[in-house]
């Protein structure tokens, strides 16, 4: 393996930003290759600006850069210019810690985040020079791996993808990288593709998509079924009992060049119980593993340390909910150091958090309500009331905030205009309690069109139409020009039509994928290169309904693209919890409550690690407790009762 | 107190910006534990001030920048020790050559440079072609160049902004370059080593011609004379060589 330096430079003065394309970060190592590594090029299919700062990624970077018998270096979706320069001089994809061909590489592993990266996939592994179906591959082409959240349907790219990878990676990829070594010492001989595949799917966690045979009835699936017996018919995600085992990435990455989320990162806890019916993350990621609070505090000075950051963020899908946040943020008062809460949850406690640890600045604070009703937000159990916000947005406006932004999603389950008109009441709600504080107090609304998604409640659920959700974006837009001080900002319908084909699609997607891609549709999450006709075209041409993969209705008994995907939630417990939606039940926290038996903790013999017993202070969100009670709730923390979904309040 | 520091920024490190640049030396700065002096307010920032912008993808051994301190390290007998500090935290490719103390009031960088030299590598252009461009140009009393600036097109003349131009050896490649050393004006409007090529070679694409660019020297006016701006005297050219 040679670098490609000499070929690449005398590209970069003729793109745009060519910083992008050096590496040479804070936290980057020096590899070093050999015949006895397993060679891994880490890739993020989207700009380096995007990719960089994703945790995922630099945490296997790191784990397996620690490991003798492996070397991992990192690329990203080069930007239209310089791929064109890549195509026009035959100059392949490359690493940017030492610009070595992506082809060189034993794996080529990708982190999916977002199903519109999909075409950026196809067009990665055509520019490192690999046939981008995998039946085409031979023993010299690197394997295609892809891992990450929308990993959990994987149907779509599994002609592209050799291997899938269910759940958190920190052990896999080792189990992996034994697998790829000792192929790799037996020659990988010509044929020996097949027998590496063989032997991959047997490691838990691990799909190879290739072993399984798909059988349809007309348009609906009847049944994915491995080819052989030694391959599982169900693959299980990959969990880790304990987060505080790998305290990662040791060796943050600190960029040369600006990038999103340009901060120290640390994870306080992994994984989510609130129960948010749309949300995939907090399906997929159970149990709760909180980081003990001491670590927290010696990964962010070590952190700020190595990079010379002066900002950091503690993240998890819901940081307010984190047992040592008073601890961790009363230890950073003072020193100079801002911190940054994402995902706040709405109530007067997190904004009182958020004003401690803001240092003066008051730049803006997002809430995500996400449905302008209570009825509604019952239904996909986003449970803040009203007071909960107004309380919220009360203490923000009080303590010098003036621009609050509010997110929302529309084109959900039993949604009707009057839950759709709420949004705007709600927020001009917001307005009136700002303006008793300052005449600059002002809203933003910024409306998403929700897409169902694998593992959830909702995926049974027949998406908007694309005329159903403009026509909801246009109710809100025309209630936000009435009401004083509110912005609505939305997203386009159209991409969320293409999110919905690839987000419950089966493996006839792939060859949609393959035709916006061959027609030119890469980065299909920036609104500059997304046009929705390609993807309409693409599903006309090979045969298939936008309705039947996008709009319809799910049985029960419907066999899905993911049936045979385990992410440990019980299919019968998502089923009686996509009735409690429609029947307008919320379900509490089970960090705090009794289990509802989801089947995650009693599958995979892991607990929630919580180091708190009560509900943090002043939080209701979700918990369903009176806060008034505050410490006095009695809660189990590991309770092994048997599924009572039937018992939740109304 | 306010230092100056004269520094490098060479090889792969020269594809970023200067705005990137700044974000390097505040990281670098913090890294290093020097007690910089922060700007009060909400969004206190360290107080640094930036010379002339050295454009994306050209290569300095010219770079300067001002920095006030709290004070300097304790164990520092002058400001030049804070040179191995700094390049202990900064990003490869980046050498702290020169820091001096300067006295408050002296003029900032990007008010006191009046020109900078450059060496540039000129690839596919034979000697004896650049030596006559170069005498065309020389000997021209204006020289008109379309060019862009903050997204205006504008015909100017530069021939006031070539101070000098003359034949050097190549800094690299592989014998198909010519090496030209430039001294261009930076006030009034300026000239970009860029546009120089395009000014010099107008059949020519100036980024295909354009090689290597590196800043050598910038010039200060002192009194009506040209001199080089903390010029590497024997207190840094010793500094250089042992931490070489």
């Amino acid at each position: 393996m040679s670098s490609l330096w000499e070929r690449v430079e005398p590209l970069l003065a003729r793109v745009n930003k060519p910083a992008r394309y050096i590496g040479c970060e804070d936290g980057a190592i020096t590899p070093r290759h050999g015949a006895g590594k397993v060679a891994w090029l880490l890739a993020y299919p989207d700009t380096y600006e995007i990719g960089l700062p994703n945790q995922g990624l630099q945490i296997l970077y790191d784990i397996l850069n620690e490991r003798d018998d492996a070397v991992a270096e990192r690329t990203y979706a080069p930007w239209s210019d310089l791929e064109a320069l890549l195509r026009q001089r035959g100059v392949p994809l490359f690493s940017v810690d030492t610009h070595r061909a992506a082809g060189d590489f034993d794996l080529l592993a990708f982190n999916l985040s977002a199903e519109l990266v999909y075409t950026n996939v196809l067009n990665m592994i055509d520019l490192a020079g690999v046939p981008v179906r995998s039946a085409r591959r031979s023993a010299e082409d690197p394997l295609v791996v892809i891992g990450g959240h929308c990993a959990f349907n994987p149907e779509p790219l599994a002609d592209f993808v050799d291997l899938v990878v269910l759940g958190e990676g920190e052990e896999v990829i080792g189990e992996i990288t034994d697998v790829v070594r000792d192929w790799k010492a037996s020659g990988r001989t010509a044929g020996s593709r097949e027998g590496v595949l063989r032997a991959l799917a047997q490691v838990p966690g691990v799909y190879v998509p290739a072993l399984y045979d798909v059988e349809y009835d007309g348009p609906a699936l009847r049944a994915v079924t491995p080819r052989y017996p030694d391959v599982p018919a169900v693959v299980s995600k990959r969990t880790i009992a304990d987060l505080s085992a790998w305290p990662y990435p040791r060796r943050p990455l600190a960029p040369l060049t600006e990038v999103v989320h340009d901060r120290l990162a640390v994870e306080v806890f992994r994984g989510c119980t609130r129960g948010c019916r749309f949300c995939q993350a907090g399906m997929i990621t159970r149990p709760v593993r909180e980081r003990p609070a001491e670590q927290v505090r010696t990964m962010i000075a070590n952190g700020l340390r190595a990079t010379g950051y002066d900002e950091v963020s503690l993240t998890s899908l819901s940081t307010a909910d984190f047992s040592g946040i008073e601890e961790v943020t009363a230890s950073l008062a003072g020193c100079g150091t801002t911190v940054s809460l994402p995902s706040l949850r709405v109530d007067a406690f997190t904004v009182g958090l958020a004003g401690q640890v803001s240092g003066g600045r008051r730049s803006g604070l997002t809430f995500a309500p996400e449905a302008g009703s209570w009825r509604l937000r019952q239904v996909i159990n986003k449970l803040i009331t009203e007071e909960d916000l107004y309380g919220a947005v009360e203490s923000a406006y009080s303590q010098g905030w003036h621009r609050m932004k509010l997110y929302f999603l529309t084109g959900l389950p039993t949604e009707a205009d009057a839950d759709t008109s709420g949004i705007v009441d709600l927020a001009a709600n917001c307005v009136r309690i700002g303006r008793r504080h300052t005449n600059r107090a002002s809203v933003t609304v910024s409306l998403g069109g929700f897409v169902p998604k694998p593992h959830t409640p909702f995926q049974w659920f027949g998406q908007n139409t694309t005329a159903e959700l403009r026509r909801k974006v246009q109710l809100v837009r025309d209630a936000g020009q009435r009401a004083k001080g509110v912005q609505v900002k939305w997203h386009d319908p159209s991409a969320t039509l293409a999110e919905g084909i690839a987000s419950r699609g089966d493996r006839r997607i792939g060859a949609v994928l393959e035709r916006v891609w061959r027609d030119g549709g890469v980065f299909q999450e920036w609104s500059e290169f997304f046009r929705l006709s390609r993807w309409e075209e693409a599903m006309a041409a090979e045969g298939l309904s936008v309705e039947w993969f996008v709009n319809r209705h799910r049985d029960e008994d419907e066999v899905l693209p993911w049936d045979h995907l385990s992410a440990g939630l019980h299919k019968d417990f998502l089923w009686l919890d996509w009735q409690e939606a429609l029947a307008e039940h919320g379900l509490e926290d089970c960090r705090w409550t009794p289990c509802y038996d989801c089947g995650v903790c009693t599958g995979f013999g892991i607990e929630h690690v919580v180091a708190s017993p009560v509900p943090p202070a002043g939080g209701s969100q979700g918990t369903g407790q009176d806060l008034a009670r505050g410490g006095e709730v009695p809660v189990a923390l590991i309770s092994r009762r048997p599924a009572q979904a039937a018992e939740v309040p109304a | 107190m306010r230092v100056r520091v004269r520094y490098e920024k060479l090889g792969k490190i020269r594809f970023t910006s200067h705005r990137d640049t700044a974000r390097h030396w505040e990281r670098a700065v913090r890294k290093a534990g020097v007690a910089v002096s922060y700007s009060a307010g909400f969004t206190p920032r360290p107080r640094m001030s930036f010379g002339l912008a050295l454009p994306t993808g050209a290569e300095s051994v010219a770079e300067f920048l001002d920095i006030d301190l709290e004070s300097l390290p304790e164990n520092a007998t002058d400001a030049d020790a804070l040179c191995p500090l700094f390049d202990s935290t900064l990003p490869p490719g980046y050498s702290a050559t020169r820091v001096a103390e300067i006295p408050s009031g002296t003029a900032s960088l990007q008010d006191a440079v009046v020109a900078c030299t450059w060496h540039l590598d000129l690839v596919g252009v034979g000697t004896d072609d650049l030596a006559a461009c170069t005498e065309r140009v020389m000997s021209a009393s204006s020289v008109m160049l379309e060019r862009e600036r903050k997204g205006q097109r504008s015909v100017d003349d530069v021939r006031p902004a070539i101070l000098s131009l003359e034949a050097a050896p190549p800094t690299g490649g592989d014998g198909t370059r010519a090496g030209l050393v430039a001294t261009l004006a930076t006030t009034s409007r300026g000239l970009r080593p860029l546009e120089l090529v395009a000014a010099l070679l107008p059949a020519l694409d100036p980024v295909d011609t354009t090689g290597r660019v590196l800043r050598t020297h910038q010039m200060i006016d002192v009194d009506g004379a040209i001199r080089e701006l903390l010029p590497l005297d024997a207190v840094g050219a010793r500094a250089r060589t042992e931490r070489g």
